[in-house]
């Protein structure tokens, strides 16, 4: 106790106005996507993950960071995450057990079976699951925060897509759309290498993300996605402008695939020592860990705590739900509409 | 009682709705201070405000889209299509976002989508188009396609309170054309899900909805008149999800059945009602299940080529006159 009040004393002033426990708590969720995901691959390899698996590996800090920018709890901001901003999810609330279910479709899962993977959300809890048409969300979101301005309501939406996910135009209608009505919507534009197996060279023309969305009026700047004090400060102020009534901001993340589409893909397409040099110098963790420990924010012993609680919990969690049932086959029907309730069951099935 | 048209029903009926529940909202193209194309909206934006009356870009997939995000929000948006025809524009935002929303995720998301529909008035290709087919094979939309003006109130009515995404088909060869008195001061409200028996008879049926409500009629009056048939209308007024027991009511009732709709033949809506009959009610059959239908291509611009291709009153008279005689 006593060396970590000298530290604290003597290391540079923590940014963004954040405390050392929420320095903490960012480690947290970023230890939690990594080990969560690590244990779904080794869940995956089981065969007891039913469909494929995405991982964020690469990725974790801007997830995290953007998330943590936002006013979290019951009615406070909303997001919207992609498939590799499970950091995202956790940030918001999102529960390791509701992901392992979701992974391995059980009765109990969020969906009760009924979707993939991280395709859920929580109204309270402020998150809303994606579909996999990308860009889909970027109306919907609008939607959102268009509620939000139609009730006066100082609340901000806060929506993910990728450098594959800008080429469609459901995103090009949609930020168009809130930023004519100054919607309260901030969009995280993930520059990550990959759309699959295609390059940003064949996705667009442009250097930068943020060059496509200043075209619509949009303020957008760049950051390292990787380093997650960054992307927390940008997205944080990004927020509190949209929160102000200033419109729609975009922040760019910089940041790297370092799996492949999802785990059967085996990235042929990447060169290896491309791949090798993110993972090696550049990956959000190892350099958020360094930064904590090089300022005296935090201390190794402290981390590896961390670490230690986060497996634990994420044990818990898999034992908790890893052999439970798979739902019900006519638990297919109901709430199709909610009038009538249930689907009508077929004739053949009776005979 | 007032005179009112098939459109000023349904602006009564939008109107009222806004009155009633600060929720609903309107969002499309030039719906504020021009009204929408067809003046549906006229004089909202000045009585509601253009925070419930939003004018957007001509973008159909960001209309729904956010339509969608504020119901779930707890909103009862309305989102008017210029013409129906540029719904397809929003095609992907409906049927894999809107209509899995609650099966998915338990997402309320309490949306009407409406706009004018149907041919019969030179639009040509883009501006004449029946769209209900595109939709009818997605679970999680409903349906409804008003042929009167009663129904052109009740039913934007139900859809804005329903609980699930209603696509409101409002036909605007009808918009000024029918004319009926409505009640004042009472509540004009049609239940989705309900079939209307429009004309009693015992020699065929006819099974329609929209215009050809109204060619329908046309025809049994006139088969009436030239050769003593009695011809029953089924008016469906709702066709997600179709109301199988008032379909087997007058398939039991006349034993012959014409199927009528404006939209073209090959995966139109006919087909699935006749396969309900025949799955449903096969042995109170007396004659094939027939189809009056457009021809199958886009439809054309030329009064002589649209007038060919579209179903007319004579082709019904024609086809009732071949079953009952079957």
């Amino acid at each position: 106790m006593a060396s970590r009040t000298a530290a604290a004393t003597q290391s540079p002033p923590i940014p963004a106005g954040l405390s050392r426990d929420q320095l903490l708590e960012i480690y947290r969720y970023l230890r939690l996507t990594r080990t969560l995901e690590e244990r779904l691959t080794a869940l995956y390899r089981q065969s007891r993950v039913v469909g494929g698996l995405f991982r964020s590996l690469g990725q974790e800090g801007e997830s995290v960071g953007s998330a943590y920018a936002l006013e979290r709890g019951r009615h406070r901001d909303f997001l919207s995450p992609l498939i590799r901003n499970l950091g995202s999810m956790l940030v918001m609330g999102a529960e390791p057990v509701q992901i392992l279910r979701q992974y391995m479709a059980k009765a109990e899962s969020p969906t009760r079976g009924r979707e993939l993977n991280i395709h859920f959300g929580d109204l309270e809890r402020g998150y809303l699951g994606q579909i996999s048409h990308l860009g889909d969300m970027i109306p919907v979101m609008a939607g959102v925060a268009l509620t939000f301005k139609l009730r006066a309501e100082p609340r901000v939406a806060l929506v993910y897509i990728g450098d594959g996910g800008m080429s469609t135009g459901s995103f090009h209608e949609g930020i168009n759309f809130a930023a004519v009505q100054r919607l309260p919507l901030v969009v995280i534009a993930e520059y990550n290498c990959w759309a699959y197996s295609t390059p940003p060279a064949k996705q667009f023309a442009t250097a930068h993300l943020a060059d496509r969305v200043r075209g619509y009026g949009v303020p957008a700047v760049t950051v390292d996605g990787n380093d997650v004090l960054a992307v927390y400060e940008a997205t944080r102020l990004a927020v509190e402008r949209a929160r102000r009534g200033k419109g729609v901001h975009a922040v760019e993340v910089k940041t790297y695939r370092r799996k492949g589409h999802a785990e059967h893909d085996d990235q042929h397409y990447v060169p290896q020592e491309e791949l090798e040099r993110w993972a090696r110098e550049n990956d959000p963790i190892d350099r958020y860990i360094k930064r904590l420990v090089d300022r005296g924010w935090a201390e190794d012993a402290d981390l590896k705590d961390i670490d230690e609680r986060v497996r634990a919990g994420v044990d818990e969690a898999t034992d908790a739900c890893v052999d439970e049932p798979v739902p019900e086959p006519e638990s297919a029907l109901p709430a199709v509409y909610a009038s009538p309730p249930t689907a009508e069951r077929l004739w053949f099935r009776g005979l | 009682m007032a005179e009112v048209t098939y459109l000023e029903a349904l602006r009564q009926g939008l109107w009222e709705e806004m009155e009633r529940d600060d929720r609903v909202f309107i969002l499309g193209e030039d719906v504020g201070i021009y009204g929408g194309a067809f003046k549906v909206t006229e004089g909202f934006v000045k009585q509601f405000g253009e925070a419930r009356v939003i004018d957007t870009p001509i973008s159909e997939a960001a209309i729904v889209g956010a339509a969608a995000g504020a119901a779930h929000m707890g909103m009862r948006p309305v989102a008017e299509m210029q013409f129906i025809d540029f719904i397809s524009c929003a095609y992907d935002m409906l049927t894999n976002y809107v209509a899995t929303a609650r099966y998915r995720a338990g997402l309320p998301t309490p949306l009407v989508v409406r706009g004018p529909c149907g041919g019969y008035v030179r639009g040509g290709p883009f501006h004449s188009q029946n769209v209900e087919a595109a939709f009818f094979h997605t679970p999680g939309l409903k349906i409804v396609y008003p042929a009167t003006a009663r129904d052109a109130k009740g039913l934007i009515k139900a859809s804005i309170r329903d609980d699930d995404p209603v696509i409101y088909l409002e036909h605007k060869w009808l918009y000024r054309r029918i004319k009926e008195q409505l009640p004042e001061g009472e509540e004009v409200l049609t239940p989705i899900g309900e079939a209307r028996l429009a004309r009693e008879g015992r020699d065929v049926s006819i099974i329609t909805y929209g215009a050809t409500l109204w060619k329908s009629l046309e025809a049994a009056e006139q088969l009436e008149r030239d050769d003593g048939l009695a011809v029953e209308v089924l008016d469906l007024r709702t066709l997600l999800p179709l109301d199988d027991a008032a379909i087997m009511r007058t398939v039991k009732h006349t034993n012959k059945v014409l199927i009528v709709h404006e939209d073209t033949r090959t995966g139109g809506l006919a087909g699935e009602i006749a396969a309900r009959i025949n799955e449903q009610a096969f042995e109170w059959l007396d004659g094939p299940i027939m189809r009056v239908t457009a021809h199958d291509v886009p439809l054309p611009y030329a009064p002589t080529l649209e007038d060919f291709v579209l179903p007319q009153t004579d082709d019904i008279v024609k086809a009732a006159r071949w079953l009952a005689a079957y």
